[in-house]
């Protein structure tokens, strides 16, 4: 089971329309890879965030599937047109079934 | 990724070993990172250049590898590791809101070895860029 | 017992050996901006109590590779700052007997720690040398009524993370004189001080051979400035007295307890021969 998982996201809060901004995001997880073992020579379960959309609007801009190669904290850095005032919601999906959600406002002038 | 002094000695004392491999040789893929291929070109043949990929040549740390892919006009990327226990790293999917088919973010990197990677562009054709990055093993586990 | 010794004396000359090829590197020419706005100095003029021994102090973000080095020019690519963040979260979370938080006497974080990280460890009223995690011990247990947080748990680092922030850029101000010299003398004497199977002090690597490298890792002046940081290898935070035990360890040394007096010791002395730098933290090391 995750815990603390924590996003943080930079994104412009205004933009021109259809101006193409750089977005970065990061989340607090361990990304247990699988492949450890304990001090008992027990593999530690996986247990990663395996899937990262970003949305503006509902229109796709990016979609990531994450394997355990992706370090703890996975860091996250893509660029995104905004053609009109609206919303980015950032989702996180966990092997434990959790999602994690972030959104931002972003005023076109 | 937690390293034993042995284990951290045996992999630098590896790493010498694949430098000095001639390049044909590292050209091989796993069972796994072949058949992550397959599935990913789907028949497509693979032809070198319109995917660039920036990595470090030397990783001062295997476990935080920052890594940048970018294919103008690509539908999606896929970035293997080939020297890792489980080749596949991650697949971007560009949607209409791309600003730019290109992302970055951390990877962990098992011992020095090849990245791998793969763009599908609109046309069906699948572009590749490959490159080497040393993992260095450091003396202080801390 | 003669094996013992043989073999420790063969271990630390292969180490010695390793430490003297001459695979050297200078710290690298480069300059730490923050956000594009927040110079930092990394380097200073070595403070008077060093000058016999180097002239110029370096942050250990010198000694980095590129990447690392790139990692802490934005509060973005930091990952620390998921530390830091939580540690904010934290210091508005009532929590003990009391039901107080530490915004509730302390007010904004900004305003009130500001310049705190800077001046620790620092002497108490009572005598006693205390490092930043005691006074949040202290807090929690007597005026929250809550129970203390582990020198090295997650929640202590995260409070320890925030706090450093506020004081990011100030140079660093501990006080080595007066009541504080006697414990000072004593953490420069352990600096000095040979410990473990291989016989190795500080200053065996972070003095005589600052910028060699020991296998593939390049020694840097073991400052301290930056604490609590984000590593790449623990891919976590790191405290100072965490960072301290492994040093120790790695000469295959029994090691002191992360909170001990010696290592309180330490740190003072250790923060001292960072007088002149900024602190840093949240810094990234490999």
């Amino acid at each position: 089971m995750a815990q603390n998982v924590r996003p943080r996201v930079r994104v412009p809060a205004t933009a021109s329309a259809g101006e193409v901004i750089n977005i970065k995001t990061l989340i607090s997880h361990q990304m247990e890879s699988g492949q450890r073992r304990d001090s008992d020579g027990n593999t530690i379960p996986r247990s990663i965030i395996n899937r990262f959309t970003a949305e503006f609007n509902g229109d796709l801009v990016i979609e990531m599937d994450l394997e355990p190669a992706i370090s703890t904290n996975p860091y996250i850095e893509f660029d995104a047109t905004v053609p009109e005032s609206g919303e980015f919601v950032f989702t996180w999906y966990d092997d434990d079934g959790d999602v994690y959600e972030d959104k931002h406002q972003v005023e076109v002038s | 990724m937690n390293l034993t002094r042995r284990s951290a000695l045996a992999i630098g004392a590896g790493a010498i070993v694949v430098t000095m491999l001639p390049l044909g040789a590292r050209a091989d893929l796993s069972d796994d990172a072949q058949a992550l291929v397959d599935e990913f070109a789907g028949g497509a043949e693979l032809s070198e250049g319109g995917v660039t990929l920036t990595a470090p040549e030397i990783a001062e740390n295997g476990n935080t590898v920052p890594i940048s892919v970018d294919a103008p006009g690509a539908e999606s990327i896929l970035v293997l590791a080939l020297g890792n226990p489980v080749p596949g790293v991650a697949e971007f999917k560009f949607g209409p809101l791309a600003g730019a088919q290109k992302a970055s973010t951390r990877i962990r990197l098992m011992e020095t070895q090849d990245l791998l990677v793969l763009a599908k562009m609109d046309d069906g054709s699948v572009k590749t860029a490959r490159a080497e990055v040393k993992v260095t093993i450091g003396g202080c586990g801390g | 017992m003669m094996r013992l010794e043989r073999l420790s004396t063969i271990a630390a000359a292969m180490v010695l050996m390793a430490v003297a090829a001459p695979l050297s590197a200078d710290p690298v020419d480069d300059q730490l901006v923050v956000n594009g706005e927040l110079e930092l100095a990394t380097d200073a003029p070595a403070p008077e109590h060093l000058q016999d021994r180097m002239s110029t102090i370096y942050s250990g973000w010198r000694f980095r590779d590129t990447e690392t080095r790139d990692m802490q020019r934005d509060d973005f690519d930091n990952a620390m700052f998921l530390t830091v963040d939580a540690g904010i979260d934290l210091w508005n979370t009532p929590d003990g007997a009391t039901n107080q938080s530490c915004a509730d006497c302390h007010n904004d974080i900004e305003e009130s720690m500001r310049g705190i990280r800077a001046a620790m460890p620092r002497v108490t009223e009572d005598g006693e040398l205390w490092s930043i995690e005691n006074f949040v011990n202290d807090c929690r247990e007597n005026r929250m009524e809550a129970e203390p947080w582990g020198w090295n748990s997650n929640q202590m680092k995260q409070m320890t993370a925030a706090i450093a922030l506020q004081s990011r850029g100030m140079p660093v101000a501990v006080e080595i004189d007066g009541e504080a010299a006697e414990f000072w003398e004593r953490g420069r004497e352990m600096y000095y001080t040979r410990f473990g199977q291989l016989e190795m002090s500080c200053a065996n690597c972070h003095e005589d051979n600052q910028g060699n490298y020991i296998r593939s890792d390049h020694l840097s002046q073991g400052q301290i400035n930056g604490f609590p940081l984000y590593r790449l290898k623990d891919q976590g935070p790191v405290s100072i007295h965490q960072r301290f035990r492994g040093c120790v360890r790695d000469t295959r040394g029994e090691t002191f307890a992360a909170g001990s007096q010696e290592f309180r010791e330490l740190e003072l002395y250790v923060a001292s021969r960072g007088l002149g730098l900024p602190i840093e933290s949240p810094a990234v090391r490999h």
